[in-house]
């Protein structure tokens, strides 16, 4: 699950990471206000940034450096409910609800400092470099000599002497240097106890008085522990989602929303990602992704056709479904059933093998639906191609 | 011969009086698994399926020998029952459970490791030997003897990939679902030694996906050490990046872990390469009449 940076800096800050001081607003009023205490606070620039979920929001014109409380106005003003539009939101923007009035401090250098999980050994990473302020994938690829790397050896956890050699590698010295092996102590704590898959301080920055504060952060959380962070679970913003991602997760369905023109329904989610690529390859894009789990019951099967149905560059729908445990006959009359009670006005193609397979394309067949059956991958694949060129030539 | 699961496999069932551990369970009783007991805090004493029920793992492998382990255990508890089965002996500890957190999973994995067992998991189907053993919640019937490992990330992309097999005339000697999680015990890599040292299997059909490099490790092993012929699909040609598709660990992150990245690495590491998951039998089949 993903948070704002707002929210971000607050879980950071509880665990006594250093943030440049900072209040949220959802008003032109709040953030004009928020400066105003700020600046009695000793704050004299501020940066006004927009509140989504994406990265990339500087260059999209979401974040302004303002040098008086009146351009916090008019920055304020003008950020509120854009559609702001990244490399990461596609072309349709996504809208600015709230934002950071932050402290703009004096920046003397700039550090990147991240944690996440290293899948090749299993243990959690700290990554620092230099080349603060750059996306970390970009100095992986053209200077990876620039990022030094601790792995936390989970017997014993991060211990300092890690966080002396990262802060060493930085180049610090003297209180920076201090201030870091502290920073870098917390974030980890930070990461470990709050169950994030990520947590990204870009850019760490040594100021001109030689402190050490985030001035960016970004947390990722492990959906999987949720379930035991209940305040974390109530950070989530749906307005950041798709709406009907959003609408398919209230219905325990996995969907993920794509740009093409063959919706499909699938059970697991590996075989989603097969029938995607078979998608392709009968001369389709895929819609979506949906994994309908290992029931596929009636219910399920028709919340599926109408998320799916929403889309409206949807002209066909390929179910694909693997019967282990669940038995086919069983899903081809829940097809049936969802298929009646949701008007499918698209060609629909259900293919269904493993258990009853046979018995399965029977009910379809006998149901006076259209619907073009398979049993095979292939032959579901040439179905779609049919249909695709049927509704072209029409 | 085979690997992991076989006709010696003494299985102990974690979570055996749970709706899933029974009903998977009698399913595997019913192949043929011998299932010597289950395990279940504070339900020891009870008989169960007409097995043995304890309260801990360890008085499993006491009393009646148990030296593989399934798990059907609730995500916020699995990782101690994966802990529990590698401190009581068991040598092959399978993990179906979906939704264990990362943090949770660290210690446990490296736990395994030092204990030397294999785990096998989380979040997968489990292993079957047909013919000798099942051991996970596959659907039996789709499986055939034969000598064509199988190893996957998913799974009824697994049951699609064996009942290709199966119909083009092509039994398996064992296959094994290692699982969609981004931490899992037994890897591409690890499997594929197995499958080399096994008389058994004279060829591997290898199932991957987007995200992480075990795949791309996995060409590394076979260019080096892997002289059976394999045959790759990777799943996930059309994800978009950064999304997570289904599986915790199929994700696409900062340009790494693309299907086009792992068929690349693996047709250069000599694998016949299947880009269209629908003719995985069909390769099998081609390569083998024409040799």
């Amino acid at each position: 699950m993903k948070v704002h940076e707002y929210q971000a800096k607050d879980i950071l800050e509880s665990y006594g990471v250093a943030m440049q001081p900072g209040r949220v607003a959802r008003t032109v009023d709040e953030a004009v206000e928020a400066a105003e205490a700020m600046a009695e606070q000793g704050s004299t620039m501020f940066v006004v940034k927009a509140q989504i979920h994406a990265g990339g929001r500087g260059k999209g014109g979401g974040v302004k450096l303002a040098k008086s409380i009146d351009e916090v106005r008019t920055h304020a003003d003008n950020i509120l409910g854009m559609d702001l539009v990244t490399h990461q939101t596609g072309p349709e923007g996504q809208k600015v609800r709230t934002l950071l009035i932050a402290d703009a401090v004096d920046i003397a250098q700039e550090y990147y400092v991240g944690v996440t999980l290293d899948r090749q050994t299993s243990m959690d990473a700290i990554m620092v470099s230099t080349e603060g302020g750059v996306e970390i994938e970009t100095v992986a690829a053209e200077t990876p000599e620039k990022i030094k790397k601790a792995f936390i050896d989970p017997t014993i956890g991060l211990r300092a002497f890690q966080a002396r050699r990262l802060a060493f590698g930085l180049g610090l010295e003297g209180q920076a240097f201090k201030e870091t092996v502290q920073f870098i102590m917390a974030l980890y704590d930070a990461y470990a106890n709050s169950d994030a898959t990520l947590a990204e301080i870009n850019p760490l920055v040594r100021t001109e008085d030689g402190a050490i504060v985030a001035v960016d952060a970004k947390i990722n959380l492990d959906d999987n522990a949720l379930f035991r962070h209940k305040d974390l679970a109530a950070l989530r913003d749906v307005n950041e989602e798709d709406a009907l991602e959003v609408k398919a997760s209230e219905h325990d369905l996995n969907y993920i929303r794509l740009d093409g023109n063959v919706g499909c329904m699938v059970n697991g989610a590996g075989l989603a990602m097969a029938t995607m690529d078979v998608i392709k390859l009968a001369g389709g894009e895929p819609a979506n992704f949906l994994d309908v789990g290992g029931s596929a019951s009636a219910e399920t099967v028709e919340a599926g056709f109408r998320i799916i149905l929403e889309d409206p560059n949807v002209e066909a729908i390929l179910v694909n479904i693997f019967g282990g445990i669940v038995r086919c006959d069983r899903v081809a009359n829940g097809v049936v059933q969802a298929a009646k009670n949701v008007d499918i006005d698209v060609p629909l193609i259900v293919r269904l093998q493993g258990t009853n397979a046979e018995e399965g394309q029977q009910i379809l067949k006998e149901s006076g639906l259209p619907i073009e059956t398979a049993i095979l991958l292939k032959e579901a694949a040439d179905k779609v191609t049919q249909a695709l060129g049927a509704s072209q030539a029409a | 011969m085979s690997i992991l699961v076989n006709s010696d496999t003494r299985l102990v069932v974690q979570g055996l009086t749970g709706s899933e551990g029974s009903f998977h369970a009698e399913q595997m009783i019913a192949y043929g698994t011998n299932v010597v007991a289950g395990v279940t805090p504070g339900k020891g004493g009870q008989t169960h399926l007409d097995r043995p029920v304890f309260n801990t793992v360890e008085e499993a492998v006491v009393e009646e020998g148990a030296n593989t382990s399934i798990i059907f255990v609730p995500p916020p508890f699995a990782a101690d029952a994966i802990m529990e089965a590698a401190d009581a002996g068991i040598e092959v500890i399978i993990c179906i459970t979906e939704g264990i957190p990362v943090q949770d999973m660290i210690p446990a994995y490296h736990y395994v490791q030092k204990t030397g067992a294999h785990l096998i998991g989380p979040n997968c189907p489990g292993v079957i030997t047909p013919g000798e053993a099942k051991v996970g919640i596959m659907p039996a019937m789709i499986f055939s003897e034969g000598s064509i490992g199988v190893i996957s990330r998913s799974g009824t992309l697994t049951y699609e990939a064996v009942d290709q097999l199966t119909r083009a005339g092509f039994g398996q000697s064992t296959a094994v679902g290692i699982g969609g999680d981004p931490i899992i015990g037994t890897r591409f890599i690890d499997a594929l030694e197995l499958f080399e040292a096994d008389d058994d299997t004279d060829a591997v059909v290898l199932i991957g996906e987007i995200g992480g490099s075990a795949e791309e490790e996995a060409a590394a092993y076979i260019n080096d050490h892997f002289s059976k012929p394999v045959f790759a699909f990777i799943a996930g040609q059309t994800a978009p990046p950064g999304r997570r598709m289904g599986h915790a660990g199929a994700i696409i992150s900062g340009g790494k872990g693309t299907a086009a990245d792992k068929f690349a690495a693996l047709e250069e590491a000599g694998a016949t390469i299947v880009r269209n998951p629908a003719l995985i039998g069909e390769a099998v089949s081609n390569q083998f009449s024409a040799a």
